[in-house]
């Protein structure tokens, strides 16, 4: 029998933590498989954030550190620096990125630091229980807006990649989504993207995959996908915002 | 080397560069800007990295990136700063990662003023960020005891895989005096530093090795695992406080009457006004402690003589050593304190005055 697929070196036999229809087990994986692609592991380095996937270290077979809630990029920063030799990347949600690690990610890109980092955005805090994210939808209910997302008193959800498609630095910014096949082989073209631009050295790279949260959004993760279709995707557009390396801007 | 005049802020840039610093992280803030402006000036003539961080909350989780890869990393900061760094001071310590910190400390609390103060003792020694931990404390009296520090700084982190804090204030910031460097590490020294952290360190797996996976972390999900965690730092800190207490002595004798107690620049204004006393023939001695943590507590003990009637403690804050002083007196002795707060230095000629009523 011809093996088509296996588990990446790039992983450790560690069993996910996620649940059930949590997509973080394929951004994981895509991230796993290009590193080894990529020829990296012996080279890579990744950053895990607080939040669901605050065992990212656990997850992936090369060296990895975990930061403070928010601080991935900073700490990305450091580790670049002091060891240039290595490939370093970020893995974040929104809430660490787009709340309270706004000002790490903003400057981390706005300096081009030489890393990749990976925003998985499910419009919700996970690991804390489902409270409201910087990028929850307007009227979306959560434990911490029980009444609905109200933008005249909150705001309105903040697109990363666009505001970070702002700065004249970054190498490539591309939001993708993971809600179906043929979206996660475009995914894992972007991902592919941003670790071989990492590997030549070319810049900031940052990929933004549109998620779920079926235990928090409390729908099954079928009908979780087709939520997150319908009302995710109209605002986080999909698409390709910054790429210095196809001439794209 | 012959001695140069130098401000100690830059004095300890200097002495950090030589000692094999080559990387580090900061923000601006009075009155520590010396400091950070020389890294900028210098970091580069040395092949170093220096970034002006968004924030100092940014600046110590590089430091803390830069820290987990086994490189010799500094940041530094004045009082306000240093609040900010606590979260990263925390997880440092946790992740038991060597580094550098020197807080150039200012009038508090709050944004407070920009003059010398010793009001962040407490925040040094006694946590500052979350968690059961303990940072080494280095508390310079001179420039160039703050500049010797700065290598010295580095060999215990570096040892004991632990932040040390260098507690400085502003008027060592911005004084200037003769100051003798070590000489810089050669560059077979430059090679071999670090490569005790190689076995733990984010680093490149050269052989392939495919049990390779190196953790900087500090998140212990099981209580239990943490609880180990949490004992394993503190049965390193014992070898720290056993090992590593400093402490000067001035004229201690057995026939004191008054024995001083007083750290830092505090210290070195109490000094002159004992060596004044001493010279008019009253017998009166200084113990100065160098680590606020470990905290020479034996030795201050030790150094009460028979014939002493009165310790005294000064301190440029509202008496936050003295804690630790009536830990290590046990009652043998009255304790008096007298201290300035505000960014408000005493003078010799003050203390002096405290000192003759005692007798």
């Amino acid at each position: 029998m011809e093996v088509i697929a296996t588990r990446p070196s790039t992983f450790t036999k560690t069993p996910f933590t996620y649940c059930p229809g949590c997509l973080h087990g394929v951004a994981h994986r895509l991230i796993a498989e290009a590193v080894e692609e990529f020829g990296l592991i012996n080279k890579m380095a990744g950053v895990a954030p607080v939040g669901c996937s605050v065992f990212a270290y656990k997850f992936f077979n090369f060296d990895m550190a975990q930061a403070a809630h928010g601080r991935a990029p900073a700490v990305a920063t450091g580790m670049k620096r002091a060891r240039p030799d290595m490939h370093v990347f970020t893995y974040q949600g929104d809430g660490d990125l787009a709340a309270i690690g706004t000002a790490e990610i903003i400057h981390a890109a706005n300096r081009g630091e030489h890393i990749s980092v990976f925003f998985v955005n499910n419009a919700i805090y996970g690991m804390t229980g489902g409270q409201m994210a910087p990028t929850t939808l307007p009227d979306m209910k959560t434990t911490t807006s029980p009444y609905g997302r109200k933008v005249d008193d909150i705001g309105y959800p903040i697109r990363a990649s666009e505001l970070l498609a702002t700065l004249v630095a970054p190498y490539y910014i591309e939001r993708v989504s993971l809600l179906s096949p043929a979206e996660i082989i475009k995914a894992k073209k972007a991902v592919n993207k941003a670790i071989q631009y990492n590997k030549e050295g070319r810049g900031f790279t940052f990929v933004e995959l549109i998620s779920t949260c079926p235990t928090n959004w409390g729908i099954d993760p079928v009908k979780s996908r087709d939520w997150a279709r319908e009302n995710m995707l109209p605002f986080f557009k999909v698409g390709c915002f910054r790429d210095k390396g196809e001439g794209v801007e | 080397m012959s001695k140069v005049l130098m401000k100690g802020n830059e004095a300890v840039a200097e002495a950090a560069l030589r000692a094999g610093c080559r990387l580090y992280f900061a923000y601006p803030i009075t009155p520590q800007s010396e400091l950070i402006e020389y890294m900028a000036k210098m970091m580069p003539k040395v092949g170093g990295t220096f970034i002006q961080a968004e924030s100092e909350i940014a600046a110590i989780n590089m430091v803390y990136g830069a820290a987990g890869c086994g490189k010799r990393v500094m940041t530094s900061s004045s009082s306000p700063g240093i609040s900010l760094k606590m979260e990263g001071i925390s997880y440092l310590a946790g992740s038991e990662l060597p580094a550098v910190i020197v807080n150039v400390q200012r009038g508090g609390p709050g944004l407070g003023d920009i003059q010398p103060a010793q009001g962040d003792y407490f925040q040094a020694t006694k946590g500052g960020g979350h968690g059961d931990y303990r940072c080494i404390v280095l508390a310079p009296s001179s420039v160039q005891e703050f500049a010797d520090m700065a290598s010295e700084a580095f060999e215990l982190a570096d040892k004991y895989r632990n932040p040390v804090l260098i507690l400085a204030d502003g008027m060592l910031g911005q004084m200037m005096e003769p100051v003798e460097f070590k000489p810089a590490k050669s560059a077979e020294e430059m090679e071999e530093l670090g490569k005790q952290h190689d076995s733990w360190c984010i680093c490149p797996n050269e052989d392939g090795d495919s049990k390779h996976h190196h953790e900087i972390n500090s998140l212990e999900i099981d209580p239990l695992v943490l609880e180990k965690h949490v004992n394993q730092l503190f049965a390193k800190y014992a070898i720290v406080n056993r090992d590593e207490l400093r402490y000067e002595k001035y004229n201690v004798n057995d026939d004191n009457e008054i024995l001083c107690v007083a750290w830092g620049t505090a210290s070195r204004i109490v000094k002159s006004a004992v060596h004044e006393l001493n010279c008019e023939g009253k017998n009166i001695g200084l113990i100065r402690p160098i680590t606020c943590w470990p905290y020479p507590y034996a030795a201050i003990h030790a150094a009460i003589g028979k014939k002493v009637k009165q310790v005294y403690v000064f301190e440029l804050n509202t008496g936050q050593m003295l804690d630790d002083v009536k830990i290590a007196v046990a009652g043998k002795v009255p304790i008096k304190f007298w201290g300035k707060v505000g960014g408000i230095v005493f003078t010799p000629a003050e203390i002096k005055a405290k000192l003759e009523a005692c007798f």
